[in-house]
């Protein structure tokens, strides 16, 4: 099944509303706790930088017994240097955002780290695609 | 953990209305009310006592042990929590208000807040020792430990497993105090709901060494009438490093990390777990979350306001600061904590009350179920069909625990349907009479 969500490019405050509500699906399926973590991590830092840096977008997550597939998808500004954005520490984020807690260059090594699978297709001026999958461990981490 | 299901939070039918008004401010979402009355689901009560705080009627309530119930024992000793302390004004001193406990029947008192001194120590150690950054988060507050195991389990593992300030009293009683007795009965003088439920079903613990718990609230009023007539002897020994503990900041200002977050408040214990489930808090060392407002201060079983039981906590911290009542060097507890076992004895498990079904594909099923049901409902969260949120309320529909139709804005929108097709019917003439 697919759950989709707007994610607005206005309101910092309200990023982090579609990773919450995938996490609260994951829950709902009883998926494994450790595999909730890094899908809430990985799909959160994602969301994060949507709203930061691609005006918003779109998020949608594919939700299977095996796995969750994460898609966001804005028309942003996309990332010119791939390989100079994947290091840890490099940040294009304005001081404002650093002020915040954010832009510490950690999000998209954030989110490698934690997915199974990464993908990021980025085009200058168009926008940019992340694609994040995250199987789940041995089903049911809870007790019946 | 799961154990029996018991909850210190009950109902009292005869008081409900069936108004809703509780079901909003549940965390877990774990009361729906049918046919007039609010029921609470089991798996889901976290006992964190916001369904009495808000009830207009009274109507939910405590299960606590009577204070006839001390008379099952020869030995009967009073655990105070420090939050006691604040319910009084300033005439009535912590001497004044344990020897008034002695004087309603407890033969001897020994302050939670002597043991927090222990319990704050044994948890900075085990976070020294850890030394892994953290955060770790303290697992006094029952209400915030089975939040975590109902709706945030990915962080179970950041539990300090150290045993709360009420269970390392009971312990030092039991086996310092009193070795080897099998007439000592030892009593929580509680300001909150949870205990009573970690009293019978204790978490990261096989049994409770607490006998029963009476809330501040049922003690209140003998007690107070006590008071004036009490001869005051000076046996209080906890100093304000321990009776801080009954107020927000008051145990990670004990356990002394620096980088520690206090958060007091269910909704916004949830925002800090909800921030450092993401990945965030990277800095923070230590969490120091309770459920109720302001902290133990702001228990559903207590009487005085929170803000002012915590102002009265504050300047009786101050004073023991200075020295003038402060007989209890910082860790030199009575009776000696060393040797006794302040550790978790098993580890604190996920529940699974929130899950749709055990099984993840019908699980799956269900929750594409809910979606859909979800987009034909109307989002005003109203209530009335007794689900918190037209969400939950899809939700139970798709489990089968509710009809489509116990929604009114469903119900009236079937009854106009029926009423077009009765008009539509009454158009229709037998062939014979249609004169068209």
């Amino acid at each position: 099944m697919k759950l989709r969500y707007d994610v607005p490019g206005d309101d910092l405050s309200l990023a982090g509303k579609a990773s919450a509500e995938v996490k609260r699906a994951l829950g709902r399926l009883g998926v494994d706790p450790g595999a909730i973590k890094r899908a809430a991590v990985s799909m959160y830092e994602a969301e994060i930088n949507m709203v930061i840096h691609g005006g918003g977008g779109v998020a949608t997550a594919e939700l299977s017994p095996e796995r969750v597939v994460v898609v966001m998808e804005d028309s942003g500004p996309g990332i010119p240097d791939l390989d100079l954005a994947m290091q840890e520490g490099y940040s294009t984020a304005p001081e404002w955002i650093r002020e915040m807690g954010f832009g510490a260059g950690m999000g998209l090594p954030n989110m490698k780290r934690n997915a199974d699978e990464l993908r990021i297709e980025s085009e200058v001026g168009r926008g940019t695609k992340v694609t994040i999958v995250v199987a789940f461990g041995a089903a049911g981490g809870a007790e019946a | 953990m799961n154990g029996p299901s018991f909850h210190s939070v009950t109902l009292d039918p005869a008081k409900c209305k069936g108004c809703t008004t509780c079901i909003r401010f549940c965390p877990t979402e774990a009361i729906r009310v049918r046919k007039g009355r609010a029921y609470i689901i089991d798996e889901r009560c976290i006992d964190c006592g916001e369904c009495i705080r808000t009830c207009p009627n009274n109507a939910k309530k405590a299960v606590s042990d009577p204070l006839s119930a001390i008379e099952r024992f020869a030995v009967r000793v009073a655990l105070p929590a420090p939050t006691l302390y604040g319910q009084f004004d300033e005439r009535f001193s912590v001497d004044r208000i344990l020897c008034g406990l002695l004087d309603l029947g407890f033969t001897d008192v020994f302050e939670v807040a002597e043991a927090a001194e222990a319990v704050a120590s044994e948890t900075a150690g085990w976070i020294a020792a850890a030394g892994d950054g953290g955060p770790w988060i303290s697992s006094a507050c029952p209400a915030v430990v089975k939040l975590l195991q109902v709706r945030f389990p990915s962080l179970l593992d950041r539990l300090a497993p150290v045993i709360s300030p009420m269970e390392a009293a009971a312990r030092i009683v039991k086996e310092r105090l009193y070795p080897g007795r099998a007439d000592v009965g030892v009593f929580f003088i509680s300001p909150c709901a949870g205990k009573v439920t970690v009293s019978r079903v204790p978490q990261g613990l096989s049994e409770s060494a607490v006998d029963g718990v009476i809330s501040i609230k049922d003690i209140y009023l003998p007690l107070r009438n006590a008071l004036p007539g009490v001869e005051e002897r000076p046996i209080a020994r906890a100093s304000g490093r321990g009776v801080a503990w009954a107020h927000i900041d008051g145990e990670s200002d004990a356990v002394g990390v620096p980088r520690a977050i206090s958060v007091s408040g269910i909704a916004d214990v949830i925002g800090v777990f909800e921030a450092l489930e993401n990945g965030k808090l990277k800095d923070v060392a230590f969490i120091e979350a309770l459920a109720c407002p302001a902290g133990c201060v702001g228990g559903p079983l207590t009487v005085e306001n929170p803000y002012i039981a915590r102002a009265r906590l504050k300047a009786l911290e101050r004073r023991s600061g200075e020295g003038t009542d402060r007989r209890n060097p910082v860790g030199e507890i009575q009776g000696g904590a060393p040797g006794i076992g302040l550790g978790f004895e098993e580890p604190v498990k996920a529940r699974s009350g929130l899950r749709l079904a055990p099984d993840m594909l019908k699980a799956m099923i269900l929750l594409e179920e809910t979606e859909l049901i979800g987009e034909t409902l109307p989002g005003l969260d109203c209530g009335s069909c007794g689900a918190p949120t037209c969400r939950a309320f899809a939700e139970d529909v798709a489990k089968g625990d509710a009809l489509i139709t116990d929604c009114i804005f469903k119900l009236r929108e079937n009854v106009r349907k029926l009423a077009e097709e009765l008009i539509n019917m009454e158009r229709l003439q037998p062939p014979g009479l249609d004169k068209d």
